[in-house]
């Protein structure tokens, strides 16, 4: 297949900024760390970024102090109306920073900057937007209107901007303070955001950005004075949180891992599907908690479907994240990829057939081709496991009932997606679905007023529209 | 000569079945003033494993059901108990040690909950779930679920009323549920469940254990096929309420946490026994020509 040679089309990072080190952002300012410090990295040329601070745990206590304070003092006792209004104006500055917040998050993770431009800001802009309104209406939610106190926030490497704005603006629409510990291979959209708060003069203390490890976050969450927890991550990790408040009053939200059937009917409008299967799996270099990594295509349609599917994988442009061309960005860490590889291995061994895209993949950072998996059945690693990496396993089906056994036939609960153009099969396979998300005839969509959160294993509660609310109020209807 | 009554065996509910514990174990049920009145089940860690898989098969068909439907069967429930007043006031005269006018006031407040109950089955999507306004061409729908199995450790003080008050919540919304009785007050749950076995509710909704908590919670707590716990059954000890949270994360069950101390059964439950069991699922789809 002939295709347009593209040109190179690079964005420009002189919009950003970048410091040689960072420190943590407590009570309002940037202070020194007590513990060691760390680099980040750019996952796509393996340069060193910065030298970020690594809160120890004095330092998080400092932090859960300096919310505590606020909270009781300012930000808990300040009308919504008036919370309301720095809600807005964070969501301006995002907006008007938006340039540089998406070139930032684009070197610091690898995603591409078309993603970083069109998907991660503005809808991290919007979920201050939409929070924002809510603050001052709180008694209409149906949880009450009584904040529950100092959040401990604990998010992931994949989406580091929007991460932090699903857990930063509801808990500040409601009333509470936070502290929230960004990844660390990805803290540096975190500390912009950090410098927004300044900008929009948010009083000092409300919100507290502490970067650091898992040990950081271990401290974090089961820090005495914590409130409330929210987590983003792998389920591993939320079991270990979950065991850790058990016995304690504290609040939890765990938004977990997933490993979602992306499920392709006979009659479903092809070239669609396979935009979507492609935009299921390939979007953001699979590194998605609710990514379509399982296809399970009706067989009388398998060999078509999987010959589009290839045709169109080696269309994809990968490289560069900073290239606006460009469809799949690096892979987030070394770390991360050497995962990918050891799962992928692990599916060859058992039997599984390996097809890769062809493309060059670039010298430095960490790259991974799309890649898919044949001949793949449900006992099979790479059908029971997350990857988190651009990697689909295709298994087949005959009837609904098969699609539907097959899809539920895991541990996990997050999301679905359904490919028809039969209504009545779409709200039949929706209903018998057990996940929180079902995507039909779309999918890896994602709103401030949509509640998004797992079912099973990929944990418990919702962030996003009014049932996002729920974690952050104390009302006695948790509904 | 004064005719000899005849007194019944009091098994355990599993599956729609009254079967004894496999484990061929009673203990002995004493009244408010510690007489003997029955030996009771005394429930295994294989007699839970059993009630979960029968929770499980029971669940699709329940769920399923139309919401108008598990209303009717719950408000039926309500029916049967109505049906058989001096058993059930007989049965808290004895193990609650009231008279029979606060029996019967206590099996008033047991029945009319579960006529609240039943008129939920059908609200609960329209008061819990959201059309939610996306920025885009897309439908999009939140709407609740039942969780699924879910493990209920019954009060230890309130029998009927307090039972009933933690089991209601559970099915109404199509979840099925093993619900282990009070340890030393398991009499009335047992009429309970031959009430559950003649008003319409499929086998398997509710499965009810007897016996000590030492050898069925930690088996609940901790299995893979359970979604939910509610330790209400634990109030005041939190010691075991703690034990049981860490046993539940293995599969991150929903965990309903113990209370200080038992509640106050009166009191308008509010709705967060059926939302704690719910799960909100939104489903999306594009809007075009």
């Amino acid at each position: 297949m002939s295709t347009f040679e593209y040109a190179p089309a690079p964005e420009s990072r002189s919009i950003v900024d970048i410091a040689p080190s960072y420190g943590l952002f407590v009570n309002g300012e940037f202070v020194d760390g007590h513990g060691h410090s760390f680099k980040s990295i750019s996952p796509s040329t393996e340069e060193v970024l910065a030298e970020i601070a690594e809160a120890d745990e004095t330092d998080v206590d400092l932090a859960v102090r300096a919310a505590r304070r606020a909270h009781s003092r300012v930000w808990g006792r300040m009308p919504g109306k008036e919370r309301a209004k720095y809600l807005f104006r964070i969501a301006r500055i995002i907006q008007e920073r938006g340039r540089e917040l998406a070139v930032l998050e684009s070197i610091d993770n690898g995603k591409p900057i078309k993603e970083t431009r069109d998907v991660d800001v503005p809808i991290a802009a919007a979920h201050f937007f939409y929070y924002a309104g809510w603050a001052d209406k709180l008694e209409y939610s149906g949880y009450g209107t009584e904040s529950v106190g100092v959040a401990g926030q604990v998010i992931p490497w994949n989406f580091p901007l929007l991460m932090l704005s699903w857990k930063i603006a509801p808990a500040l629409a409601c009333g509470n303070t936070v502290v929230l510990k960004p990844a660390e291979t990805t803290p540096l959209t975190a500390l912009l955001f950090a410098e927004i708060c300044q900008q929009a003069d948010l009083p000092p203390g409300v919100v507290n950005i502490i970067t650091g490890a898992g040990e950081t976050g271990r401290a974090l969450v089961s820090h005495p004075d914590v409130d409330k927890v929210a987590f983003t991550g792998s389920t591993e990790v939320g079991r270990s949180i979950a065991r850790s408040v058990a016995g304690t009053s504290k609040r939890v939200t765990l938004e977990l891992g997933g490993k979602a059937a992306n499920i392709v009917f006979d009659d479903a409008p092809v070239d669609q599907a396979v935009e979507g299967i492609v935009n299921g799996i390939f979007f953001n270099q699979g590194h998605v908690c609710c990514a379509g990594s399982r296809l399970l295509v009706q067989e009388s349609v398998a060999d078509d479907v999987l010959d589009r599917l290839k045709r169109r994988m080696s269309t994809l442009r990968v490289g560069d994240p900073l290239d606006k061309n460009t469809d799949v960005g690096a892979i987030n860490s070394a770390e991360q990829l050497a995962k990918i590889r050891e799962l992928s291995a692990i599916g060859e061994d058992e039997g599984a057939e390996r097809w890769a895209a062809p493309c060059e993949l670039p010298e430095h950072g960490f790259w991974f081709p799309p890649t898919l998996f044949t001949g793949v059945t449900q006992a099979h690693r790479i059908a029971r496991e997350e990857i988190f990496g651009p990697v689909l396993s295709v298994l087949t089906f005959r009837t609904p009932s098969e699609a539907i056994e097959k899809a539920n036939n895991t541990p996990y609960g997050l999301s679905a997606g359904v490919w028809t153009d039969k209504g009545s099969r779409i709200l039949k396979m929706a209903g018998a679905l057990r996940a929180g998300v079902v995507w039909a005839n779309t999918f890896n969509k994602f709103d401030p007023t949509s509640p998004f959160g797992g079912y099973k294993e990929s944990g418990y509660g919702r962030e996003g529209g009014r049932h996002g609310l729920a974690g952050y109020l104390k009302g006695e209807a948790r509904r | 000569m004064s005719r000899i009554d005849v007194r019944k065996t009091y098994k355990l509910f599993i599956g729609g079945q009254f079967p004894r514990s496999e484990s061929g174990h009673s203990y002995e049920v004493l009244d408010s003033r510690g007489r003997f009145v029955a030996n009771a089940a005394l429930a295994s860690r294989k007699d839970a494993r059993d009630a979960v898989v029968a929770a499980r098969k029971a669940f699709p068909g329940w769920s399923g059901r139309t919401a108008y439907n598990r209303g009717q069967v719950v408000y039926r429930i309500a029916e049967v108990m109505e049906d058989r007043r001096p058993q059930f006031v007989e049965a808290l005269r004895r193990g609650e040690g009231r008279t029979s006018a606060a029996a019967g006031k206590v099996l008033d407040g047991a029945i009319d909950r579960l006529v609240w109950y039943a008129g939920w089955a059908d609200k609960l999507a329209q008061v819990v779930g959201n059309a939610n306004p996306v920025a885009g061409p897309f439908f999009n729908l939140s709407t609740p679920e039942p969780t699924g199995v879910v493990a209920v450790l019954a009060p230890r003080e309130s029998s009927l009323l307090g039972l009933v008050s933690v089991v209601a919540p559970v099915i109404v919304s199509g979840n099925t549920v093993v619900v282990t009785a009070s340890p030393d007050r398991p009499l009335p749950a047992v009429t309970f469940a031959e009430v559950l076995a003649t008003s319409d509710v499929p086998a398997g909704v509710v499965n009810l254990l007897t016996g000590s908590l030492d050898r069925t919670a930690a088996t609940l707590a901790s299995h893979m096929d359970v979604n939910a716990i509610d330790l209400t059954g634990l109030a005041a000890d939190a010691e075991q309420a703690t034990a049981l949270e860490v046993e539940a994360a293995a599969n991150l069950k929903r965990v309903r946490r113990a209370p200080a101390a038992e509640p106050d059964w009166s009191e308008d439950p509010g709705l967060d026994r059926m939302t704690d069991v719910l799960e909100t699922k939104t489903v999306w789809h594009p809007i075009g020509v």
